[in-house]
């Protein structure tokens, strides 16, 4: 029988020196950790090291591979938080903003319609606007559908952003399904970019913030304290705006009528008391380039901001037209203050003043600075995970692995003495090129993962067991060491094949239709099973043959 | 000759269709029950599948479940459960509990003004405990799970399906997935009859379980494939038992091997994944026994059609060419 090729022997050799290699950070991991955020901020800052930072470099050599299994949310500890956007939202301010468009158009066909009203509609969606003469509903939904835009995207070609109707005497408009979409998938954009940006602001490690579905995102921060306090910096929807309070607009009358085109809302510190405002806002927080938090001149916490050049055009026009009128700073429907207009403020900066703490300044500057939010969510799901709880869990992990290890190493040697030991330096290797692999993905390393892990070491054993049993018999048969050997390796292959390829089939059924956790153990169980194919196909059979090589026995043993 | 280890003898000749009907019944009933228990008894669905709340808390007092029942009582939370959980990691003066809470009808997303709520009774009774886990699901996303879990199970068996099929005959396909079925129908069945906690992970320890289960089945069927080929005048019963008997070494030998780590991860894995590797052992069980008794028994049944060439030929396989 002729040997393994030499090329093929340094090849099997080479993966199975890059896969302890590869292994080796994650038994530091610590080390590693604190060295990998210190080259981090080293770069990021492009500044020499800190001492500090200096310190956490020398923890682990630079010509050392320093890639790392991620620690899933189970082990580190942190939040996640699975939202729903609510698109519906959006639809409605865009009716909303289409209605003086929808007017001015329809003024010009006056002598056709007669005058023309806003109705409330069943559904926010949809704009309802009732025409006096019925005669012209034709050209009133003709004037209406002109206002729509091609839909943008490529898979909308053609399509418009408007549907008209006619029901009696009302022109009924609402956005089309093509455009429905497209808005969803920019309402999505825009959230996720939202969220990103807060959640950075925050400044913790590896958030993941990654869309699912249609009108879901799915944020995982490690590190942070609660859910709760997760939901607290991105649950905000942020909404600023500067509203004009009409004439004796402050009330206590929470029931008080605010008439069309107004709106009532609430004063954020002082109880009971309201505000009748425009709803059509001076200037947004969208135009805001900045927001810091700083103090007024009182030396109460407050927040600094600075508009745009055209929010700074239109805040310097309405202040210097409305000196002596109060108009409102209004964050999510709240009103949280009422200042009277002193002067004409050119230049576009101000400074918000509440009852705040110096943390609500903050935290109002840094929501104020990242966005708002397009549209409020629900949260669907929300899990808290405790540091000291995934430290347990890994704890827990690392013992149930080294002594699962142990076990099946003493068992497999005393089955198979000698070539139990192969088995198992088979196994060892095995264990190291998977994790050398979880970490160069990149993979997320969940508790489950590492049950995982400990059950390949339990799997991965059957191939050698598959191949020595099938030794055993043709040694029983008669054949010499050699051929034994040979033909073991060949006759067990079909059987490994069929028998890991239906396993690999589950490990991709449970990554594709998986979440979270489950994901995480299909990866290494996957991974697993190709890792353990390699090793116990061709590590195992490098050494046996090597040994017989060495040896040249005469009879063998299995 | 040195010294092994071995739970099998080298020559066996056990007739393992001896008993067939009694272990047959047993399956079927065993499959029969489990369903019965599954529809009138149900599974303890964690909040995974019914929505709700966990709490996990950690004090250095001990836990009495009716003080934190009582404290909670004022609440009106519904249908709560507390359990004391133990861990033979846990140091002396660690105290676990979970605290389940079931979602409110017409209740679509989960509030955390009623977490914090609970929290702070707690704290009230208890100064010292902590809660080192909070998780909450809302009974849309819940339903959702409850859907795509199902469809994970169905969509395993179906690729099993397909690919033995594909490897070997359809019988052998018939007599895998039956086996498949039996495994995790029992599995599910031990879980209603103890009222475990089932939720997202026993779904994926369900799936090992099909893939672990079906490893052990074609590693028999891949050796009765090479038979077949070999003695073309053996009864199919009496070369079933030889092929059972030929590989029974390493059918225990594995089945053992996984065993041992799972057995390991039960004691020191933590209370955690405890439930997780309990359905595994469970499947790891129910895998051998199915694939000795279930399969194969199936396959002989329903019979294999001998006249034509079987799929492949003689010892080695399509795949022995590969040069290793």
């Amino acid at each position: 029988m002729q040997s393994m090729a030499l090329w093929k022997r340094v090849l099997i050799l080479l993966v199975c020196a890059w896969g302890i290699a590869g292994a080796i950070p994650n038994l530091f991991y610590g080390q590693v950790e604190r060295h990998n955020d210190a080259v981090a901020a080293i770069e990021a800052a492009g500044e020499p090291a800190t001492p500090e930072q200096a310190a956490d470099l020398a923890l682990w050599p630079n010509i050392l591979p320093s890639a790392l299994m991620n620690l899933g949310l189970d082990l580190r500890g942190g939040a996640h938080l699975l939202a729903e956007v609510r698109v519906e939202e959006v639809y409605k301010s865009r009716m909303d903003a289409l209605w003086p468009e929808v007017r001015d158009a329809l003024r010009d066909l006056r002598d056709q319609v007669g005058s023309v009203r806003e109705v409330p509609a069943a559904d926010p969606a949809t704009l309802r606007v009732t025409i006096e003469n019925p005669a012209g509903m034709a050209a009133a939904v003709a004037t209406v559908q002109a206002l729509a835009g091609p839909v943008s995207g490529v898979t909308a070609v053609g399509e418009t952003t408007l549907d008209v109707t006619s029901d009696g005497n009302d022109i009924v408009i609402q956005l089309s399904e093509a455009e429905k979409r497209a808005t969803d998938a920019r309402t999505l954009d825009q959230s996720l970019e939202i969220i990103r940006r807060r959640v950075d602001e925050v400044g913790t490690r590896e958030p993941t913030i990654q869309r699912q579905g249609e009108r879901r995102i799915l944020i995982q921060v490690p590190g942070i304290g609660s859910a709760d306090e997760l939901i607290g910096i991105i649950g905000t929807t942020a909404k600023l705006t500067f509203n004009a309070v009409v004439p004796g607009g402050r009330t206590t009358d929470a029931g008080a009528d605010p008439g069309p085109r107004r709106l009532l809302l609430p004063s954020m510190d002082e109880e009971g008391v309201y505000y009748i405002v425009e709803e059509t806002p001076v200037v947004t927080g969208e135009e805001l380039v900045d927001a810091q938090p700083s103090f007024d001149q009182n030396g109460r916490p407050a927040v600094s901001f600075r508009f745009d050049s055209s929010g700074a055009r239109k805040f310097g026009d309405y202040t210097l037209a409305n000196i002596g009128a109060p108009f409102a700073i209004v964050l999510d429907s709240e009103v949280i203050s009422a200042p009277v207009i002193q002067a004409h403020i050119p230049g576009g900066s101000g400074i918000i003043t509440g009852s705040f703490t110096v943390e609500e300044s903050t935290k109002l500057a840094v929501l104020l600075r990242a966005g708002a939010l397009p549209a409020q969510m629900d949260f669907l799901e929300q899990r808290t995970i405790g540091p000291e709880l995934g430290a347990d869990s890994i704890a827990a992990g690392r013992i149930a692995a080294l002594v699962g290890m142990v076990c099946v190493a003493a068992y497999m040697i005393a089955s198979y003495g000698a070539f139990g030991v192969m088995a198992n330096v088979a196994l060892a290797i095995n264990i190291a090129l998977l994790m050398a692999l979880l970490s160069v993905i990149g993979a997320t390393l969940t508790l489950p993962g590492i049950a995982g892990i400990v059950l390949t070491m339990g799997m991965a054993v059957d191939a050698n067991v598959l191949i020595y049993e099938r030794i055993r018999e043709e040694l029983r048969a008669g054949a010499s060491p050699r051929r034994a050997v040979e033909l073991g390796f060949e006759r067990a292959f079909s059987a490994i094949m069929d028998s890991n390829v239906t396993g690999l089939l589950t490990a991709l059924i449970m990554f594709w239709l998986g979440s979270g956790p489950v994901r995480g153990f299909a990866v290494t169980l996957g991974l697993g099973i190709l890792t353990s194919m390699f090793t116990a196909v061709y590590v195992t059979r490098l050494i046996v043959e090597s040994w017989l090589d060495w040896k040249r026995p005469k009879t063998i043993v299995v | 000759m040195a010294w092994r280890l071995r739970l099998v003898p080298v020559k066996t000749n056990i007739d393992f269709f001896r008993i067939q009907w009694v272990t047959f019944g047993a399956s079927i009933a065993a499959m029969l029950g489990s369903l019965v228990l599954i529809f009138t008894v149900g599974l303890n669905y964690g909040i995974d599948f019914q929505g709700g709340t966990t709490i996990r808390t950690e004090s250095t007092l001990a836990v009495d479940v009716g003080d934190y029942r009582e404290a909670l009582g004022a609440l009106e939370l519904g249908d709560v459960s507390i359990s004391e959980v133990f861990d033979p990691s846990f140091r002396a003066d660690q105290h676990v509990a979970m605290i389940r809470i079931s979602a409110r009808e017409g209740e679509e997303s989960v509030t955390p003004e009623l977490i914090a709520e609970v929290e702070q009774a707690l704290q009230a009774i208890d100064p010292a405990i902590s809660f080192p886990a909070v998780e909450s699901v809302g009974p849309k996303v819940s339903q959702e799970l409850v859907t795509s879990a199902m469809l994970a199970v169905l969509a395993g068996a179906v690729g099993i399906l397909f690919y033995v099929w594909v490897r070997f005959e359809w019988q052998f396909a018939v007599g895998t997935v039956a086996a498949l079925v039996h495994d995790v129908l029992v599995t599910v069945g031990i879980f209603a009859l103890f009222q475990l906690r089932f939720d997202l992970t026993i779904v994926a320890a369900l799936l090992t379980i099909l893939g672990y289960s079906v490893n052990d089945t074609v590693v028999i069927f891949d050796r009765l494939r090479e038979n077949l080929a070999k003695y073309k005048q053996m009864p199919l019963r009496e070369m079933m038992n030889l092929t059972a008997n030929e590989t029974l070494s390493r059918t225990i030998m594995t089945a053992s091997t996984t065993l041992i780590s799972l057995i390991v991860l039960l004691i020191f894995g933590g209370d955690v994944i405890r439930g997780f590797v309990f359905a595994m052992l469970l499947g790891v069980i129910l895998g051998t026994y199915s694939t000795l008794y279930m399969a194969k028994n199936i396959v002989l049944m329903i019979g294999i059609d001998r006249s034509d060439k079987p799929k492949a030929s003689g010892g080695a396989s399509e795949f022995a060419n590969i040069d290793a």
